[in-house]
């Protein structure tokens, strides 16, 4: 692989999730490191900064995401988080970044609820890479 | 013991009732030793039912009113009704000189807690309103208990939902994949594992509901718990082959009174995880013995083990431990949850031992006669 290929890093503990983020971004021309859990990836992060990471929010620990996008935009204040979750109004948790106020505390670039299409993801890459 | 703190107002247009009131109750605290709670005092005197409203108007109400029944101007009952009608909750106690029953039945039609009848020793009063906030206590309990109940509720079928979405989610990201070509080679077999977990969790929690309501019709007779254990070793063969992992079914520990179907799903739960969090080429011993106390199953795994840490929210409901090492093994998270709750309706007890890397040990206690429902 040459060095122009892009990074792109996707943290889940969902393994099904991992394999279809992975398939997902190779299709848009990333090259793929996956980690299943917060500790995981921090360790990858010390291997190279990605041009891109895809995180969900709830890992073993409950706001694992919140915390993992922090510790990649302090790192890394260039790379571009985007957000998946499952998570919706029903747990009390409902948020966009959009919202100034927000975004201040959400260190993530763009948040996408599951399943996240295809073309949903590819728009989103777009917008936060151009 | 706790402390609590109320507020009190007395209302009486006679200055010298508001001073023995004050008296009486200033300094004077209420121990409960069976609430574990104590309760002190805070008195705000009131010489008219007009002030008495008025400051209803402005400030939060006290949870305990002595009234006079008999005020000029508005009258106690009159208070009484406005209390009513702005719906506090505050334990009224009417104070009267003449206790007639008709003033009684009005009074108690309107809401009114108790009596304190003209004239009254310290005695009576420290007496009445120990009475009234010990009702305050317990009601406040058991709303709480009752909150406490419906976040319980709550959150269960928070992560209920969530843990039906994850492997929605991802059958529905396959089907994406397969219609655009993308899909990688075992999907298919991918897609069929998270559609038996959702399954399995569906046929969980329908146990779990059947269980907890005490709506399923138990059927109590002899059952040999060798015999059950062996049929449900036997078909969860397949499972054990091709997770390289051998069962075996060892003691005879003669019959017990039991629901053939509940020890199922115990056994079920019990053998179904060792088999899980196993290692390939390990082993999982059933034994049940005859002890003291009645029939012990004890089921030892070669497996991963659980670290302490883990051990205690084992048996919550949803409480997967999620670790490298149990990362790709699927799982209701109610499975444990089930046992426990089976044990508990036949007065038995669960007991687990269990070192990381070297294997888990469940052992569930059940009586040789089952605890009548």
């Amino acid at each position: 692989m040459n060095s122009q290929t892009k990074k792109a890093l996707v943290v889940d503990d969902d393994e099904d999730f991992v394999i279809q983020q992975k398939a997902a971004l190779e299709r848009l021309g990333y090259a793929v490191t996956e980690a299943h859990s917060r500790a995981e990836a921090l360790e990858r992060l010390e291997e190279g900064r990605p041009d891109l990471a895809v995180i969900d929010l709830m890992m073993e620990e409950k706001d694992g995401g919140f915390v993992l996008a922090h510790q990649i935009k302090r790192k890394y204040p260039e790379t571009p988080v985007i957000m998946v979750t499952a998570v919706t109004g029903a747990t009390g948790l409902q948020f966009a970044v959009d919202d100034q106020r927000q975004h201040r505390w959400v260190k993530a670039d763009a948040i996408l609820a599951k399943p996240v299409r295809f073309e949903q993801l590819q728009r989103e890459v777009e917008r936060l890479t151009k | 013991m706790n402390r609590t703190t109320l507020d009190l107002w007395v209302v009486d247009d006679e200055p010298a009732m508001c001073l023995g009131v004050r008296r009486t109750l200033d300094g004077f605290s209420a121990p409960y030793e069976d609430l574990d709670e104590a309760v002190d005092f805070r008195v705000t005197a009131l010489e008219s039912g007009e002030a008495c409203l008025d400051r209803l108007g402005q400030q939060a109400p006290p949870q305990i009113l002595l009234l006079d029944g008999k005020l000029p101007g508005v009258d106690g009952i009159d208070v009484l009704r406005q209390i009513g009608e702005r719906r506090l909750a505050i334990t009224t106690v009417m104070i009267t000189a003449y206790a007639t029953l008709e003033n009684a039945v009005k009074a108690t039609k309107l809401g009114a807690f108790d009596f304190l009848a003209k004239p009254f020793t310290p005695a009576e009063l420290r007496h009445t309103v120990r009475k009234a906030s010990r009702e305050i206590i317990l009601t406040r309990r058991a709303r709480r208990l009752e909150e406490e109940k419906r976040q319980v509720r709550f959150e269960f079928l928070s992560v209920l939902a969530h843990e039906l979405k994850a492997p929605l989610g991802a059958v529905e990201g396959y089907v994406d994949m397969l219609r655009s070509g993308t899909a990688p080679v075992d999907a298919l077999t991918r897609m069929e594992g998270r559609i038996q977990g959702m399954r399995k969790l569906i046929t969980d929690l329908l146990d779990l509901t059947a269980i907890e309501s005490g709506r399923r019709r138990r059927n109590l007779e002899p059952v040999d718990p060798a015999e059950v254990a062996a049929q449900v070793a036997a078909a969860q063969a397949p499972t054990a082959g091709a997770a390289g992992v051998t069962v075996r079914v060892a003691g005879a520990p003669g019959v017990l009174e039991a629901d053939r179907g509940e020890l199922e799903i115990l056994l079920g739960n019990l053998i179904s995880n060792a088999i899980k969090y196993n290692v390939r080429g390990g082993e999982v011993r059933v034994e049940l013995a005859g002890e003291a106390d009645g029939v012990a199953i004890r089921v030892a795994d070669t497996g991963i083990g659980i670290a302490p840490a883990d051990q205690a929210r084992l048996f919550t409901e949803f409480a997967r431990i999620k670790n490298s090492r149990t990362r790709g093994i699927e799982g209701s998270g109610l499975g444990l949850s089930i046992v426990s709750r089976i044990a508990a309706l036949y007065g038995g007890k669960v007991g687990l031992a269990s070192e990381e890397g070297k294997g888990s040990t469940f052992t569930v206690t059940l009586p040789r006669q089952a605890k009548p429902a």
